[in-house]
């Protein structure tokens, strides 16, 4: 039963409700680090490990510290603070531990370390009740995942499309981010067909 | 489109020669689709009429709009446009309002078409996304607006009642097309206290099947008869303007997908579940006529294929736990904005060369 369930935030959170697409989070490094499909691999790859590593360590100061000291409110504050320290520790440990590791992900963690997707996961995990639900851990921990992934699918999709439009004899005043922009209309447009899904 | 083509006209000794062009190509495709929309008409009156022609009115003035304040050479007898707003049009009920169809076409036009570069360029399918945006924007008229036949029913005038249901029920299940019964059907039997699979009976059965094959039922313009947008279809494999790798793949895919789940939920017939989700719907057009788009499809046949597959059984997961009740248009759109990304990891590999992803890399 369990598993169905984890099963159900990992599908709705990469389909139903992409942090891109549907939620229009995380936009800066989605336009940014779109134009090559190997850059936008690597990128992908270090959003799914920082929303993960988020998901679980913001979970932990939220329950463990945040509540028992009445200071939910300083929620915003504290998560931006801990999720950047964490990403810059993480960074520098690949950095030392595994430069392979570090050459393929570690330029894209600075980027990331206070992007509104991560932190949107991380508010979203509260919000969603996982706090007082059973295994809350682990459903913050798939659903940052989850996140993660449906973020890597737009990147992708997105850098795949943008190699193509380099060829395209677009209008001057489009090139670039506007006709982007409009590609990433059509797209969230496309992934309306997963709103109101029921798995 | 002449200029450049003189320019990379490069010959040498004897060349077969053929007629074929975009204009060729684009005119076959409307042609192909006559006899399907000339059923429709035949079935739902004088409405699809005007909205058919306005939507393609609408298409070319855009078209010839954008191209006039942007300079460039106006190229609406190329058919691309004509076909575009033909397509708008037959993806939206036949009652609906004729401004609807006129705003997607303009949508598909110059957001989706001329905004990326024009004819060649386009990464999504006008006409599909059209109707992706008409959907979202007006939701009630695309999914109320159909033919009603004889009181509200709007599945077939020749399906009768055969199935113990209490007139009631029956009716209320006959004033959806197809698709939403599926997805309506289960409350309106609660409310009635009826078995919930007596539902599969009425929608899979031989005379429902044949009203669909036929096209003795409502929906939108251009999805009425299977027969004949299959008659098209074949028109169009035989003038070679589509290959069929896409629309055998697709369809067959929905078709295994509903075979197995109709297996697991336990129907006696499959088969008869699989045949009704291959009949209803766009799913045929879709296949065919939109999903074969060589624009916004990939270019080998092995891209194709897994195109096809994809378009499969995305609409089938549309349809079947999706909040819309028909999954074409998005399960196409979604194949569109992947083709990228097929083409580039079906690449033919290159002779002589080792792997033909390596060397674009840096």
């Amino acid at each position: 039963m369990e598993i169905k369930v984890l099963f159900t935030i990992l599908l709705t959170t990469i389909l139903i409700n992409n942090y891109v697409l549907s939620q229009i989070l995380g936009l800066c490094p989605f336009l940014g680090v779109s134009k090559k499909l190997d850059s936008a691999i690597g990128m992908g790859l270090a959003v799914i490990f920082v929303m993960t590593l988020a998901s679980f360590i913001t979970f932990i100061i939220y329950k463990y510290v945040l509540i028992p000291f009445n200071i939910e409110y300083l929620r915003t504050i504290t998560f931006i603070l801990v999720i950047a320290a964490l990403v810059q520790l993480v960074e520098m440990m690949i950095e030392k531990f595994s430069p392979a590791l570090y050459n393929a992900l570690g330029i894209f963690l600075p980027l990331i370390t206070t992007n509104c997707a991560v932190l949107g996961v991380a508010v979203l995990n509260i919000n969603s009740g996982f706090v007082t639900a059973d295994l809350g851990i682990l459903k913050s921990v798939v659903q940052g995942f989850g996140g993660g992934v449906g973020f890597t699918l737009a990147l992708l999709l997105m850098a795949g499309i943008r190699e193509r439009l380099e060829l395209a004899p677009i209008h001057k005043n489009l090139i670039g981010l506007p006709i982007t922009f409009i590609t990433a209309g059509l797209m969230a447009l496309a992934f309306l067909g997963f709103s109101g899904m029921k798995i | 489109m002449d200029e450049n083509k003189k320019n990379i006209f490069v010959s040498s000794a004897p060349h077969i020669r053929t007629g074929e062009s975009v204009r060729t190509m684009m005119w076959t495709v409307v042609l192909a689709l006559v006899p399907s929309t000339g059923y429709s008409i035949y079935l739902f009156g004088i409405n699809p009429v005007i909205i058919i022609a306005s939507s393609i009115a609408a298409a070319a003035a855009a078209e010839a709009v954008y191209q006039l304040i942007m300079k460039k050479p106006v190229s609406i007898t190329d058919g691309s446009a004509v076909l575009a707003g033909f397509l708008v049009a037959l993806n939206v009920p036949p009652e609906s309002p004729v401004w609807m169809p006129v705003i997607g076409s303009f949508f598909a036009i110059i957001i989706v078409k001329q905004l990326f570069g024009g004819l060649g360029f386009n990464i999504f399918n006008p006409a599909l996304s059209a109707r992706a945006f008409l959907m979202a924007s007006w939701p009630m008229h695309m999914t109320t607006k159909w033919h009603k036949f004889m009181g509200l029913n709007v599945i077939s005038p020749e399906l009768e009642n055969r199935f113990d249901l209490p007139p009631a029920v029956f009716d209320a299940i006959t004033q959806a097309t197809p698709l939403t019964v599926l997805k309506e059907a289960p409350k309106i039997l609660q409310e009635y206290n009826i078995d919930l699979n007596r539902i599969y009976d009425v929608v899979f059965s031989g005379d429902m099947l044949k009203a669909l094959f036929i096209g003795n039922r409502g929906g939108c313009i251009g999805e009425i008869s299977a027969m004949l947008l299959l008659l098209g279809g074949v028109f169009l494999l035989a003038r070679k303007v589509i290959t069929w790798h896409i629309p055998v793949s697709c369809i067959f895919t929905v078709g295994i997908f509903a075979y197995i789940y109709y297996s697991i939920l336990g129907y006696p017939d499959p088969a008869m579940g699989s045949i009704f989700h291959v009949l209803t719907g766009g799913l045929i057009l879709g296949a065919f006529f939109m999903a074969t788009d060589p624009v916004t499809s990939p270019v080998s046949g092995k891209g194709m294929i897994i195109f096809g597959a994809g378009c499969g059984a995305l609409i089938f997961i549309i349809r079947v736990w999706g909040g819309f009740p028909e999954g074409v248009c998005y399960g196409i759109l979604l194949m569109n904005a992947v083709t990228p990304l097929i083409d580039r990891y079906t690449k033919p590999k290159v002779f002589g060369k080792k792997s033909s992803t390596k060397e674009k890399k840096g």
